[in-house]
């Protein structure tokens, strides 16, 4: 074989490699993509008897869950899985955006060394190990604590008030997923407040400007879009957490009127009956029509945060 | 000659490394000072500790004095944000902030309250951007994202930034090195033109820049300090065999 074809014949091989790779790597990558696609179509003709069955707003908003009378309203749960994520939400973001705030702009390599790791081991706590913290502390913590703090004092406040004797409830829940979901939130705006260049900050604090008036007006205006993405990774965990708010929540599928109020979240509902009393005609249908409600209140939860981002994207 | 900062036994460490060997140096009011030398020499660490930019590295260490105006800028009592304000710092790249090229130039006057309503920052911003050469090219599109203009105009716009904060003294850390030649002269000139009214101190590597812009040298040489004096004395008649060998290229 003369030279010119021996270099033909390696251009030929590394060409074929690229492509063989390229191949692979796109069926890897479609792979989950349709996992999702076939969990929500089998989800979907899983749910199908009751779908078929009853008038989809029937299910939606009905406010009662009898399955043995064959009501079947999936209200109180959507209400619940929102109402505990809303209020972990609201527990969570501020003491964690202070603190990844504090963790890249403020603390010493030193700190930052050993409070990130721990803070990160936070996330490798089994759920069900906060459930049972959640119910060792946190539910007599609001019994004994939050609600006589309350009571008296915010009888007249709507959402505030004590509503029923246990700790048992939405707060509870809420805490527990606030700890939950914090460690989460933390790195991931602390990543997203590392990429600002510290030309950045030094061009703020050349001109004579403070480190919070920099942390301010130029670190947080130019990290927006990516602190707003890691609060919606933090609630998409807490809208599908499961075992750990069903050890806290209260399990009663009432329609909340306060965060003293107990709730069932639909995860809860699911994993509390599902393999159980399943002679119930419909039973297994309408469980899985509530997982399949949950996939699509995440799914339009990210819709709307994905629009948000891009909006606020296109506007820099 | 009136000096407007004074170094006094000025030791500065990366760690455990010395990188200024007791500087002692005295720099003229209203005139231009180039500090030049071989890179790693400490130039720049030299001009960091000018605006306190030095502590701003972590694991860094600072014995000695820095005087601006007569005060010593390392006291205790010392705010260090009016340092800054004093001091004004033009960086090796342009680094305009996320906002637009009115509030880039507002920002600073903002940060201190040197305006009272918003006529006054229209009139100042208005006033700064001339001073850097750039009302002409940017008085229509003010409201535009700063990161929109070009690099050259990038740079005169953080100069007009830095000196809407009415400092006296300018430091330019190689503020050419990034730019193209035309937007470099148009910088040299604006600082040529500056000089009366501020002490300038520049750090550059490029020998030819710093005989066209310097009234005053300092050449340093691996963390110390070699040689300094008027710019006609060391460019024409160098004390030092290293200060010889560096202005004829050697290193």
């Amino acid at each position: 074989m003369n030279q010119v074809n021996v270099i033909k014949t390696i251009q030929e091989n590394r060409t074929k490699k690229n492509i063989f790779a390229q191949k692979i790597f796109f069926g890897i990558t479609i792979f989950p993509v349709i996992l999702t696609l076939i969990v929500a179509i089998a989800l979907f003709f899983r749910a199908f008897p009751i779908l078929s069955e009853y008038q989809l707003s029937d299910l939606l908003f009905g406010e009662v869950w009898r399955p043995n009378q064959g009501l079947f309203g999936f209200r109180p749960f959507i209400l619940g899985t929102i109402w505990v994520t809303t209020v972990g939400v609201i527990l969570a973001v501020p003491a964690c955006l202070l603190v990844s705030i504090y963790l890249a702009e403020y603390a010493h390599a030193r700190t930052r060394s050993i409070a990130k790791p721990i803070l990160d081991l936070l996330a490798a706590i089994p759920p069900v190990v906060y459930g049972v913290w959640g119910l060792l502390s946190i539910v007599p913590f609001v019994d004994d604590v939050l609600a006589p703090l309350a009571e008296g004092r915010l009888d007249s406040v709507p959402l505030l008030s004590v509503t029923q004797p246990t700790g048992f409830g939405i707060l509870a829940g809420g805490i527990v997923l606030a700890v939950m979901i914090a460690p989460l939130i933390i790195s991931v705006t602390f990543e997203v407040l590392s990429t600002v260049p510290n030309d950045l900050r030094h061009a703020s604090l050349g001109v004579g400007a403070t480190q919070w008036q920099t942390i301010r007006n130029v670190v947080i205006p130019q990290t927006l879009p990516g602190i707003i993405a890691a609060i919606v990774l933090g609630a998409s965990r807490a809208l599908g957490e499961t075992i750990a708010v069903l050890m806290v929540v209260g399990n009663v599928p009432n329609i909340p009127t306060s965060i003293f109020d107990t709730a069932y979240p639909l995860p809860a509902l699911i994993a509390n009956n599902y393999g159980e009393m399943m002679s119930i005609p419909l039973y297994d249908a309408a469980l899985l029509g509530a997982a399949l409600v949950l996939l699509v209140v995440i799914l339009i939860f990210n819709i709307l945060s994905t629009l948000v981002l891009q909006r606020m994207l296109r506007r820099k | 000659m009136d000096a407007h900062i004074q170094v006094k036994n000025l030791n500065a460490y990366y760690g455990k490394q010395l990188a200024l060997k007791n500087i002692n140096i005295e720099i003229p009011k209203n005139q231009i000072t180039v500090i030049m030398g071989p890179s790693g020499c400490g130039k720049t660490t030299l001009l960091k500790t000018f605006n306190r930019f030095f502590e701003l590295t972590e694991n860094t260490q600072l014995t000695g004095e820095v005087l601006v105006d007569g005060e010593n800028i390392y006291n205790k009592d010392v705010d260090v944000t009016e340092v800054r304000k004093v001091v004004g710092l033009l960086a090796q790249r342009p680094s305009p902030l996320p906002m637009s090229i009115y509030d880039n130039v507002a920002y600073g006057m903002r940060i201190h309250h040197l305006r009272k309503n918003r006529e006054e920052y229209k009139t100042g911003v208005k006033h700064y951007l001339e001073i850097a050469g750039l009302w002409d090219e940017v008085c229509k599109r003010l409201s535009e994202p700063a990161t929109s203009l070009s690099i050259g105009q990038q740079q005169r716009l953080c100069l007009a930034r830095g000196l809407a904060v009415e400092p006296e003294i300018i430091l330019g850390d190689e503020p050419t090195s990034a730019l193209d030649p035309i937007s470099s002269q148009n910088i040299e000139s604006r600082l040529l033109e500056l000089k009366k009214q501020y002490t300038t101190v520049i750090v550059t590597h490029t020998l030819r820049q710093a005989k066209r812009l310097a009234d005053y040298v300092i050449f340093m040489y691996l963390g110390e300090l070699i040689e300094a004096g008027p710019a006609k004395e060391v460019f024409s008649n160098p004390k030092h065999e290293r200060t010889k060998q560096y202005l004829e290229g050697l290193f």
